[in-house]
């Protein structure tokens, strides 16, 4: 049984030179996705991706990552999407790759978002009129 | 057969019958054309979309000592103050002083004019700007002082062009992503960008100019405003259907209204990454079923309206006259058309579900009492076509 769960790293301007997508390979035996990174020496940064393995081997790979002085945040959504900003245009449509951000009743055309199918390609960001796709980091 | 009066009086009462444009279609099945146009006094209209021909003017009340504005910024976005002392107009284009615009391309214009506007009617501080020569009567030459929609004494929307009839659809046949008013178009046919509320949007149910003319009531983001004038570009000589509906742009209506009374859900800034700022309007039209004749206009449905599909890479920045075929609404919004025999998914500029909430919306105003029609002073012109501008040496004669 393997579990996948989307995580964020968060470098807290640590100085972690560890690689440590190779070690959560090599040592946890877990499979990684990564959607969004930023790590730059002396600045704080962060590692957006998803995990798939045993929980027990997941559970192991969190504790060593804490110990790296590493923070850990589950279910933390990188792509924003307002609502209230949101006209349902429907511009985002054709350019979201993965259909998050889709039109389920072609009868009333409100525009919906999945957070779940989105892999924070941030197409959507510029090319919203209305400025509702924002990024949290 | 009614009358305008007739219909207003039933209003009053708060016995109207009325439905919305999309509701009509279904009732007018049902009930059949004569029974239908017994039972029904209105059918409401309505559209949301970007309309870049939209500003407002707006008056700020003179300060102590006086001041003759001759450059003035809202928010750092200039306002054109040639007219009297301390009246100014702020259109929906305009951008912020300093935007590098596309010298960083594609520019991501993330303030404007529409911006502006929105925060007007949103009730928020804009800060004001302005700047003189100074004169005996307006000796002030320079200030800067922070205002809301309150403090002024007007601010009056003053729309020239705006309800495109029918739109075109947007494609790009070229090899390169472009920028377009109608959002980004990938190469090589990848999406098609349309804008058009369909069978909902007001001239479509009234092709003719029937009974939307100069000095029809609509309502304008929430606020009762009227048609001031034919629209600029109106181009009622154009290719229609045999339903008289327009195949292409055609007509286009000039609003106005108080902006003071307008909600800002309806007014939104717009942000077109590679072409610039415009404002977003929800308008909603009410069409009185006079006759059959005028009631079957308002049953159009989207499989019935035709728009040309144009390349923005080549053939409308050229001006070729060139179109690569036609498709409905119905198609448009299914999320997939056909060019050239190629499948290409399908994107909207305007909101269908903005447009479906405003016909709503004006309809309870109706039902509520609250919103009377008002008949046309004057019908908008037939037989109109729209001239090019032609690049030309200065006549000597």
């Amino acid at each position: 049984m393997t579990t996948t769960k989307r995580v964020l790293f968060y470098f807290p301007k640590s100085e972690t030179e560890k690689p440590i997508v190779y070690q959560l390979v090599k040592d946890y035996d877990l499979m990684v996705n990564i959607f969004r990174a930023k790590v730059t020496p002396d600045e704080e940064g962060y590692l957006l991706l998803d995990i798939t393995g045993k929980q027990p081997d997941i559970d192991r790979a969190y504790q060593w990552i804490r110990s790296l002085g590493v923070q850990i945040r589950e279910d933390v959504k990188g792509m924003r999407w307002d609502r209230d900003k949101c006209t349902s245009c429907g511009a985002c449509i054709t350019q979201c790759p993965t259909g998050a951000l889709h039109i389920p009743n072609r009868k009333t055309m409100k525009v919906e978002f999945n957070s779940e199918n989105c892999i924070e390609c941030m197409n959507c960001i510029p090319l919203c009129p209305f400025g509702a796709c924002t990024s949290q980091f | 057969m009614k009358t305008y009066e007739e219909i207003n009086r039933k209003i009053e009462a708060k016995k109207a019958v009325v439905l919305t444009a999309e509701e009509i279609i279904q009732y007018v099945e049902k009930k059949g054309l004569e029974q239908a146009a017994d039972e029904v006094d209105v059918v409401t209209t309505a559209t949301f979309g970007p309309m870049c021909s939209s500003g407002c003017f707006l008056n700020f009340g003179h300060s102590t000592p006086r001041i003759r504005i001759t450059e003035a910024w809202l928010d750092d976005v200039l306002l054109y103050s040639g007219i009297a002392a301390v009246d100014a107009y702020l259109g929906a284009t305009q951008l912020r002083h300093n935007d590098p615009a596309n010298m960083d391309y594609p520019g991501t214009f993330k303030f404007g004019g529409g911006h502006v506007i929105e925060k007007l009617v949103a009730g928020e501080q804009v800060q004001l700007f302005a700047l003189s020569y100074g004169t005996d009567d307006y000796p002030r030459r320079e200030l800067r002082t922070y205002l809301t929609i309150h403090d002024l004494n007007q601010a009056i929307m003053v729309n020239p062009r705006n309800c495109y009839q029918n739109y075109n659809v947007a494609v790009n046949a070229g090899e390169r992503p472009i920028y377009t008013y109608m959002g980004m178009l990938k190469p090589g046919l990848k999406n098609a960008s349309y804008s058009s509320a369909g069978q909902l949007s007001p001239l479509l149910n009234d092709p003719y100019y029937e009974t939307i003319g100069i000095g029809t009531a609509v309502w304008l983001a929430g606020a009762r405003g009227h048609v001031y004038a034919e629209g600029t570009q109106f181009t009622s000589l154009c290719e229609r259907g045999p339903n008289d509906v327009p195949m292409e742009g055609a007509g286009t209506l000039a609003l106005t209204a108080d902006m003071k009374k307008m909600k800002s859900h309806w007014v939104r800034g717009v942000s077109l990454v590679g072409y610039g700022v415009s404002l977003a309007l929800g308008v909603g039209v009410p069409i009185p079923i006079l006759n059959p004749h005028i009631l079957k206009r308002t049953t159009v449905r989207d499989s019935e309206i035709f728009a040309p599909i144009i390349d923005y890479s080549e053939d409308y920045p050229q001006r070729t006259g060139k179109t690569l075929g036609r498709v409905s609404y119905a198609e448009l919004k299914s999320g997939e058309i056909t060019v050239q025999g190629k499948q290409v998914p399908t994107a909207s500029l305007s909101s269908y579900a903005y447009a479906l909430e405003i016909a709503e919306l004006l309809k309870e105003e109706i039902l509520r009492g609250e919103f009377l029609l008002s008949p046309p002073l004057e019908r908008l012109p037939l037989g109109k076509s729209s001239k090019s501008l032609e690049i030309r040496g200065r006549n000597n004669s």
